[in-house]
């Protein structure tokens, strides 16, 4: 459910399906920047319905319960599912371009890594070799600190995308209308 | 049809009878079909005025308040009340006109990212693209606005999908996935309510404002007189259980009476409805009645527990709960006998006798700001939708305005915005006509948005405001006096303008009073005036503190009395009935 860092901060994995409508994702991100809830990131893409994205996000939560961001963020019209993956029950995957500025006489080394990691190199020049790698962040992680000495130039993370394992999951809801005639519950009485 | 003509339609079709609103250029193609809609268009004199008159018309009729702006600096100018509305759970729709979809994100001519900037202070907000989508925003906005926890929802619509040709069709249904309130309670959960009540000794209802928003006061009351517990009614509450009830003892809080908060102190039971643990309310959370057990049913899930732990949460609008408790206590009632809290209910009431809300107006002194409510109560005996700004006055007008009708308190709670009263009490009027509003507002509240007294002459939409004029930032003023050592720093008003003038120069009927013997007469006669706004300038004692008090932060056991008044006000509730818990047995 909760992994706990050294210094006590939890992290979580919240999938949250968001009707596909411009500024959608201003709204779940804005939200938890306001109730003062840390995003350690943030993935988005359509689902299986394409009506529905699904955002990944990860929150370290310092102290804070974590359920007082998720009520908040059910309240938000345009979400309609939340669900918290618990880490030792879903399958979380981080896709990372790491540019390694090494020359052809170290090169060999790299490339040792990156074969041991299950990487790809796909991008090089005299200077440098860019290295795709994919997997659970704690191998990113990994792969990053032993290819840190060789000098990383640049890299860019996706950040978490997560399923629950087997039947555990968040599946697209089917949409259906209210009745308008829902809408009078409120008269005056005064 | 335009869209703007789809826009007035899809207004009629929700039933709207009144919009309080400045036009601008680029809301300016709406204004074109409202000259043929029944819809009435109360022209404000600024944006700030339109959406709080909205607040005032939402509060009072439990309907949407309308207001509508054009874009950029008319959509600002609707943030404070929208984020005011937002805080006091007002079903308020505000519409504002865009610049056209060509040059959006351009920095065009009165541009202003009007759905980002409200984003926050909305329950939600749309911008309109297509001119076909016109009908179903605005169907949502009403259902959103009016449902749940009600708030406001804004629609931002471009110009030229104002001008586009479009057809009109009000939709049949709603189509909000994202969008389901629970609003009947678990049963399991309204059971283990009844079987704490039943087993506790000392238990409060502590009421909140949702009970207001769900139009449950009648429903309150037999559900209060069904358990036979003392009843606190928050600022946002007041009316919602009458003042004059043996049960009541009125508002608790900062600067609540000391009944109410001593009750909630020693209360072993808080039986919350729709109230949220304010820090208003409980002072330090740490200390707020410390020894109470918790039932806190809320239409919206994530007020539960987020102040206060909770034994029994329920989650549920407030008139299905209400009802769903009153049945399963009443049949417990019937079955096991109805517990006795009558000497729990006499001590409450005790501690209301003997520290009442008290003043002292000496006879050639100055006017104290209470005396004026008072008087006012009294005069009115409640009969009368009071409406106030934010400050001391708005203090003492919850201490002392008798207010046992619901939908008759208007205030601004959870943003505190001054300058509220003037507008809400113009659109207090125009949502209940036949009523009586009384405006109690400050000096340097009326300052604000004085300029809606055109409107209320134009209009011919007749109200009472009474300034408490002590020319000073009073609350601001009292703080500076308690907790900075009485260095005050920027809190003076000197006597500029001058009221009377400037109520006449309105077109409205200015009056004075600055000797106690003047007070009771001035009244009587403004409230005699029916066809314009009237203005009272009280001249009223500046060196007068409000208390109770509760220094910020502070423990509720800390309640600060002030002196003691020869005048006690007495609301109905502090003496008089037999001790109540006779019925229901």
């Amino acid at each position: 459910m909760s992994e706990s860092g050294m210094s006590g901060i939890t992290t979580h994995t919240i999938s949250v399906l968001v009707e596909n409508r411009p500024g959608a994702l201003a709204r779940v991100s804005g939200l938890f920047a306001r109730r003062g809830y840390n995003i350690d990131s943030l993935a988005v893409g359509e689902t299986e319905d394409r009506s529905i994205s699904r955002m990944t996000i990860v929150v370290s939560v310092d102290g804070k319960p974590l359920e007082q961001v998720t009520k908040q963020l059910h309240k938000l019209v345009s979400v309609l599912r939340i669900a918290e993956l618990p880490h030792d029950a879903s399958i979380e995957r981080e896709l990372a371009l790491i540019k390694v500025g090494v020359d052809a006489g170290r090169r060999a080394e790299v490339l040792e890594i990156v074969e041991i990691f299950r990487a790809k190199v796909v991008d090089v020049d005299a200077g440098a070799l860019t290295v795709e790698a994919t997997g659970t962040p704690g191998k990113v992680a990994a792969l990053e600190e032993l290819l840190r000495p060789y000098g990383i130039v640049e890299m860019a993370r996706t950040g978490i995308v997560a399923l629950g394992r087997g039947s555990i999951g968040l599946k697209a809801p089917k949409l259906r209308p209210v009745s308008i005639q829902d809408r009078g519950s409120r008269v005056v009485s005064a | 049809m335009n869209g703007a003509s789809s826009l007035i339609k899809s207004l009629e079709a929700a039933g709207v009878d009144v919009v309080f609103g400045i036009p601008g250029g680029a809301i300016l193609p709406a204004y074109d079909p409202l000259l043929e809609s029944p819809i009435r268009h109360v022209l404000m004199r600024h944006e700030q005025g339109a959406g709080h008159a909205a607040s005032g018309y939402g509060h009072v009729t439990g309907r949407p308040g309308v207001c509508m702006a054009t874009s950029g600096p008319g959509a600002t100018n609707l943030v404070t009340p929208i984020a005011d509305a937002y805080m006091d759970s007002v079903p308020m729709v505000a519409i504002t006109g865009q610049v056209p979809r060509r040059v959006i994100g351009n920095d065009a001519f009165q541009e202003a990212d009007i759905t980002g900037i409200t984003l926050p202070i909305t329950k939600h907000n749309y911008k309109v693209m297509d001119p076909e989508e016109i009908p179903e925003a605005i169907a949502e906005a009403f259902h959103i606005a009016s449902t749940g926890r009600p708030g406001p929802v804004l629609v931002d619509i471009p110009k030229d999908v104002l001008q586009a040709e479009t057809s009109f069709a009000w939709p049949e249904s709603i189509n909000l996935p994202g969008y389901r309130p629970t609003t009947k309670p678990n049963r399991k959960q309204i059971k283990a309510a009844a079987d704490l009540i039943r087993r506790a000794e000392r238990p409060v209802l502590y009421v909140g404002g949702g009970v207001l928003k769900a139009r449950a006061a009648a429903e309150l009351m037999v559900l209060a007189e069904a358990i036979g517990a003392p009843v606190v009614t928050t600022l946002m509450a007041r009316g919602a259980f009458p003042d004059d009830h043996p049960l009541c003892l009125g508002m608790p809080g900062m600067h609540g009476n000391y009944a109410a908060v001593t009750a909630m102190q020693r209360s072993d039971l808080l039986i919350t409805m729709c109230a949220r643990f304010d820090d208003r309310v409980t002072g330090n959370l740490d200390t707020f009645a410390a020894g109470a057990k918790v039932i806190h049913a809320d239409v919206d899930p994530a007020e539960i527990g987020k102040n206060r732990a909770v034994d029994v949460p329920i989650v549920g609008d407030a008139k299905s709960t209400i009802v769903e408790l009153t049945k399963v206590v009443l049949h417990d009632n019937s079955s096991h006998g109805r517990p006795d809290f009558s000497s729990w209910v006499a001590e409450t009431r005790a501690w209301s006798r003997e520290h009442p809300i008290s003043y002292t107006q000496s006879e050639d002194g100055p006017i104290k700001p209470q005396f004026v409510v008072d008087t006012l109560g009294q005069l009115t005996g409640g009969d009368a939708i009071v409406v106030t700004g934010v400050g001391q006055h708005q203090m003492w007008a919850s201490q002392i305005m008798p207010v046992n009708k619901p939908y008759s308190f208007v205030t601004s709670g959870g943003l505190g915005t001054m300058g509220y009263a003037v507008p809400a009490a113009l659109g207090a009027k125009v949502g209940r006509p036949d009523e009586r509003v009384v405006a109690i507002d400050g000096d340097g509240c009326f300052q604000m948005t004085a300029q809606e007294l055109a409107t209320a002459t134009i209009e011919k939409i007749a109200f009472t405001v009474c300034i408490l004029n002590n020319s000073h930032l009073g609350m601001v003023k009292q703080w500076q006096e308690l907790f900075y050592d009485h260095r005050l720093s920027e809190v003076h008003l000197p006597q500029v303008p001058d009221y009377v003038k400037l109520a006449e120069a309105y077109g409205g009927v200015g009056l004075r009073a600055t000797d106690p013997s003047e007070v009771e007469a001035t009244l009587d006669k403004a409230l005699s005036i029916d066809d314009r706004p009237c203005v009272i300038d009280f001249r009223t004692d500046a060196e007068e503190m409000c208390f109770p008090m509760v220094p910020s932060g502070a423990s509720n056991d800390d309640l600060i009395l002030g002196p003691a008044g020869q005048t006690e006000v007495h609301r109905g509730f502090e003496a008089g009935a037999a001790a109540f818990g006779g019925q229901g047995a």
